[in-house]
């Protein structure tokens, strides 16, 4: 279109906004349909042409997936809460701690070690799940909140990602400084590192605490039995039971996505730039 | 190099200590701890990631190898006997896991393959200077947020029978509805529209991150020999961002293997993990769940994701060396 410009120079014309508007508004479109339905009297569901306009049966929908006498919908909120709250924090502090030490210390067998988390990074951890539900079992959690948040303690993605910062962010005067001055290496993570880790840890955070949100699959297996699931299961034992409310079931998809569209208003722009960096240094 | 450093704060603050110290002596406590310190603790700062996620990551996939060669029921735990290869060839002698694995790959190419393409295009076209950009990639981005559970369920309703606002439009189209759970096609179709719905953004900004990493020269020199923009993008974007490229071709390709939870929530019946009446879309990974969970048959749940992770290796291995060479060898 624009013969002669580079392109990273060149400003958008009209036509590349339209395009953006277009993209945009098809991103958006199933989460405007999920509150669409999810406000609706579950007559309006099947009525052709479709409803477009939210309606205002939202407050009564939610009560009634609040109500559901076979899900417990409130409870597994407050258990996904609990759960992703858990991974988070503890994700932030082990990753920066591991992250510190690849990134500033000296130690044998520090370079295949990295390796090794890096290889770890291409690993998907679903593929071990029938034998980490045996060990759950031995280990008795299977059906407990435990057993979803174990796996999830550590990431080899958040030791990569504090590493990458960590090696920019704190000078190796710095810390050569600290350790002069008769500092421990913990005193030196406290007091030289910790102050600097702030942006980092947000992204990190944010992008941990979605993935477990979100989180799907080994939940089901875990918990998929029991009474208190995490709230991506509670919506799946709504969609599948044997009369599907369709207004309901949606309210309940709104209620599951809530927090985190939430999340997402606020903090959205260093979820982008988290993953962009991420992506760089890739 | 601390030792006679580190002796000083206690200089000054004890002039007891100070005077004792100016003999020659072994070298004191604080000059052992540092030591210590410096050989230790890395060990320590990286060990509780080692410990936790051999335990829960690496021990278990490796653990399935040998899960998969027992009898392992969850309804009878006396058989926990040796099976050999027992499981292997049940695995390999079902129809219902290469139809599975036809599936899986059926999906996968019909999501990767365009969801890559559009990424790009999205991300040739978000990398011009323009009016509220952190907002314009907040809003690519939101897909990628939003659990899958939640968007399967809505994208079900978009596809449903009659009254899916989907085969609504495809009437007011004058086309015929489509039954999209019935067949292969169709439900691989709507199937793979939620995988790219979900991950075009995503790749987008991955992309464009890359992509602000190119020397403007390169593209002086291009319009200089007068490449308009589409020659541009396929001559000098892409294969200058060619890592990125190949990092999504193989994030994708794990993915796109272990796809789960839409197919699954896609089928109304979804607790038995069949994937449609006749098993049209029902993906690998939800065949291991079946199996293991469903059929009770754990050992053979084990043997079959086995089968998917040496699959999925062989497969993102060869598909980042095809990347790699796309577009003119090796830089």
């Amino acid at each position: 279109m624009r013969r002669g410009r580079p392109p990273a120079d060149s400003p958008a014309g009209p036509l590349t906004y339209v395009l953006l508007v277009v993209t945009i508004a098809l991103s958006a479109l199933p989460l405007y349909w999920m509150f669409v339905v999810g406000s609706s009297g579950e007559e309006d569901v099947f009525r052709l042409p479709p409803v477009t306009t939210p309606g205002d049966e939202l407050g009564e929908n939610v009560r009634a997936v609040f109500a559901a006498d076979n899900v417990f919908f409130i409870a597994s909120l407050l258990n996904s809460l609990f759960v992703a709250i858990v991974v988070t924090l503890s994700v932030l502090l082990f990753c920066s701690l591991a992250g510190f030490a690849f990134a500033k210390l000296r130690f044998r067998g520090r370079g295949p070690l990295m390796l090794f988390l890096i290889v770890t990074m291409t690993v998907p951890n679903q593929l071990g799940v029938v034998a980490l539900y045996i060990v759950m079992g031995k280990l008795g959690l299977n059906g407990t909140p435990a057993a979803v948040i174990l796996p999830g303690l550590v990431t080899a993605f958040g030791v990569f990602y504090m590493r990458q910062f960590i090696t920019d962010a704190v000078p190796d005067e710095l810390i050569e400084a600290a350790r002069v001055d008769g500092a421990t290496t913990l005193r030196i993570f406290r007091s030289v590192v910790a102050p600097t880790l702030r942006p980092a840890l947000g992204v990190l955070g944010l992008l941990t605490f979605t993935a477990t949100w979100n989180d799907f699959q080994w939940p089901l297996i875990t918990l998929g039995g029991s009474e208190y699931p995490t709230v991506q299961v509670a919506l799946s034992n709504l969609a599948s039971g044997q009369y599907v409310v369709f207004s309901r079931l949606l309210a309940g998809a709104l209620l599951a996505t809530l927090p985190l569209v939430i999340v997402f208003v606020i903090a959205g722009r260093q979820i982008v730039t988290g993953i962009m960096e991420g992506a760089v240094k890739n | 190099m601390t030792s006679q450093l580190s002796a000083s704060p206690s200089a000054v603050t004890s002039p007891v200590t100070a005077s004792s110290a100016a003999a020659p002596q072994p070298p004191s406590w604080r000059n052992r701890l540092t030591r210590w310190d410096t050989a230790y603790t890395p060990y320590a700062l990286i060990a509780p990631f080692f410990l936790i996620f051999g335990a829960f990551g690496l021990f278990p996939l490796l653990y399935n190898a040998v899960v998969s060669l027992r009898t392992w029921r969850l309804d009878d735990p006396a058989s926990d006997g040796w099976a050999g290869s027992a499981n292997y060839t049940a695995v390999l002698g079902d129809g219902r896991f290469w139809n599975a694995m036809l599936n899986t790959v059926g999906i996968f190419l019909l999501s990767s393959v365009p969801q890559l393409v559009l990424a790009m295009l999205l991300a040739a076209v978000l990398n011009r200077r323009m009016r509220w950009r952190t907002g314009l990639r907040m809003g690519v981005l939101l897909p990628y947020i939003t659990p899958i559970a939640a968007s399967t369920i809505v994208f079900g309703a978009l596809f449903a029978n009659e009254f899916g606002p989907i085969n609504y439009l495809l009437s007011t189209a004058g086309l015929d509805q489509v039954d999209f759970r019935a067949e292969k096609w169709s439900s691989w179709l709507a199937i793979a529209t939620m995988v790219n719905w979900r991950y075009i953004g995503y790749n987008a900004l991955i992309y464009l991150a890359a992509m602000q990493t190119v020397p403007k020269a390169l593209y002086e020199a291009a319009v200089l020999d007068g490449a308009g923009a589409w020659r541009q993008l396929w001559h000098i974007t892409v294969p200058s961002i060619r890592p990125a490229v190949v990092f999504t071709v193989i994030l994708s390709t794990i993915g796109g293997m272990q796809l789960f939870t839409e197919p699954l929530l896609f089928d109304p019946e979804s607790r038995e993990a069949t994937g449609g009446s006749d098993g049209q879309f029902q993906t690998i990974a939800m065949l291991i769940y079946r199996t293991g969970w469903k059929e009770l048959d754990l050992g053979r749940a084990a043997a079959m994701s086995w089968v998917l992770f040496l699959i999925i290796v062989v497969l993102a291995a060869v598909n980042g060396l095809m990347t790699n060479r796309l577009g003119g060898g090796r830089r």
